[in-house]
């Protein structure tokens, strides 16, 4: 690990414009992904500005009747956190998915959605990689790729992001709630928080330097049945080959609304609009949720390792669909 | 006082060590190329400034000079002689470093020292109360709860920690309602303890020896 130097800060501006003024700063909440990273030399902070400790972790009801998560929430305490059971039990169900029960103690909220991929290539300096190093290539596109992207990707990069905390956030519409080193703030839904990899993979989110992540809301629980599924190489401590959220409201036999997010599939928590939009107003049935299915995967592309995963997917759409309206009481209105 | 356990000539740990350095590269079989550049060994070996560091361990309080790059699990080992805590992958996928901060399980290799001022550290070395092993230790050991022992440790913080999740309610991956009461099967005790790994492969009696000191608790 390179050598740096270390501070805790005091607030949330002065963290921001701490890291701000020096190109070289890093944020550092949990540390279970920068730190793993700095030993792999990939990640090369000289300074490092401790925000773990400020007082950014509790769980707010918000007026509109939502929650509002500190950053500095742990994914455990989240998890464990009675409103989210009840009222966002998707969310609950991804966070339990990801990692081991040690990390879920220690990764942040706001670090969790900034974590960064884990591409082999990008974790192996040796080889090239456009998101390490813009501009040398990537090893993944003629590679061993079957943990890699089918939707979103570029020809300069196909890694997937890891998170299945954000792939259920995507789906309930969650905001990330920033301030800049200025002490402005400002509020950005989930959808545009992390940019596509385009020409510029080593560019991986929408916000600038110094600005920090201090809050993630949620609007009050959205009607019908949540699910999280998620489908790994091993049953437990493993990253998605595919994951999906979804929400599913009927009337009658007919589905009234639909919401669905993929993980495992794209450089980003991925929102399926077009298959939502097939759903809303459809008799509830296998038919609808293989065109759902069909919709959410219209533009896929496998790189070879990969192709599977386009299958799987529209399986996976397809069962969590089925077991969202199956589960699903009558609500009479 | 964390410089108490300093030995004269060479020890053990270090001829281990500066064997394992070397036996790495003639044991992986990997191309030339594959192995750690020699500029990043260059780079760790760089020493950084130091910064003073107090931290609470097993209730007792030390203050050590560190490298502010130090991981919680180095300051126990290299620092304060408490070499419990095992270092396994050192990247959070073994859980042989896991211990406790403020009754939380982590993986200590995934910290730095400086980020816990304050805190109420508990490691192996600090479950035991006046030479009565804890609850925990007591059932590994009726149950023959490992083979070559070298993830023990990590695998009792980790159950002491786990046991305290679920007294706490707390849900997991394996419970089929995320918002209803949680019983402690055997299903649930696998995927809680899925962050430590035992490459012997004692997992049954891991198991049983969790399911018998959850039982007492």
């Amino acid at each position: 690990m390179r050598a740096f130097t270390f501070e805790r800060a005091g607030s949330a501006v002065e963290a921001a414009a701490a890291v701000a003024a020096r190109p070289d700063a890093r944020f550092i909440s949990g540390g279970t992904n920068l730190l793993d990273l700095m030993k792999l030399d990939i990640e090369r902070p000289a300074h490092l500005v401790d925000v773990s400790r400020l007082p950014l972790d509790r769980i707010e009801d918000t007026e509109e009747g939502g929650l509002r998560i500190g950053a500095q929430v742990r994914n455990s305490d989240l998890a464990a956190e009675p409103r989210v059971r009840s009222h966002y039990p998707m969310l609950s169900q991804a966070l339990l998915a990801g990692a081991s029960g040690q990390i879920r103690n220690k990764a942040s909220t706001g670090g969790n959605l900034l974590q960064r991929t884990r591409c082999f290539y990008f974790y192996d300096r040796n080889m090239p990689c456009n998101k390490r190093e813009p501009g040398s290539g990537c090893a993944a596109l003629q590679g061993f790729n079957r943990m890699h992207a089918v939707l979103g990707a570029s020809d300069a990069c196909i890694a997937v992001h890891p998170s299945d905390m954000a792939v259920a956030m995507a789906g309930l519409g969650a905001r990330i709630e920033t301030v800049s080193p200025s002490g402005e703030t400002r509020t950005i839904p989930i959808d545009d928080l992390h940019r596509l990899p385009m020409a510029t993979p080593h560019v991986e989110t929408t916000l600038g330097h110094g600005e920090m992540i201090t809050a993630v809301t949620l609007p009050p629980s959205p009607p019908g049945r949540q699910i999280y599924r998620k489908v790994r190489d091993r049953a437990s401590y493993a990253f998605a080959l595919v994951s999906v959220a979804a929400i599913v409201e009927k009337s009658g036999d007919r589905i009234r609304s639909a919401r669905i997010a993929m993980g495992g599939v794209a450089p980003k928590p991925w929102r399926a609009t077009e298959a939502e939009q097939a759903l809303a107003g459809a008799v509830a049935s296998d038919r609808a949720f293989t065109e759902a299915a069909e919709a959410a995967l219209a533009g896929a592309v496998g790189h070879g390792d990969n192709d599977f995963k386009i299958p799987l997917a529209k399986r996976t759409v397809r069962h969590t669909l089925a077991a969202a309206v199956e589960g699903m009481r009558e609500v009479t209105e | 006082m964390a410089e108490t356990n300093n030995r004269n000539g060479p020890t053990r740990r270090a001829v281990l060590e500066s064997g394992a350095a070397t036996g790495l590269l003639l044991a992986t079989g990997m191309p030339a190329g594959a192995q750690q550049p020699a500029s990043a060994t260059a780079i760790a070996a760089t020493p950084g400034p130091t910064m003073p560091v107090s931290l609470r361990i097993n209730a007792q309080d030390f203050a050590v000079e560190l490298d502010p790059r130090t991981t919680l699990l180095d300051t126990f080992r290299n620092h304060l002689g408490l070499t419990g805590s095992k270092k396994g992958c050192d990247h959070g996928q073994c859980g042989a470093c896991t211990v406790l901060i403020n009754g939380r399980r982590i993986n200590s290799c995934l910290t730095l020292a400086v980020m816990h001022e304050g805190d109420e550290i508990t490691t192996i070395e600090g479950l035991a109360e006046g030479g009565r092993l804890h609850p925990l230790q007591a059932a590994f050991v009726a149950r023959d709860g490992f083979q070559c022992g070298y993830c023990t440790p990590g695998q009792i913080c980790s159950a002491v920690g786990m046991l305290g999740e679920v007294k706490d309610g707390w849900p997991s991956h394996a419970s089929a309602d995320v918002a209803a009461i949680v019983a402690l099967t055997d299903a649930e005790i696998r995927e809680r303890m899925s962050g430590n790994i035992c490459r012997c492969a004692a997992y049954p009696n891991i198991v049983a020896a969790i399911r018998d000191a959850a039982g007492e608790a």
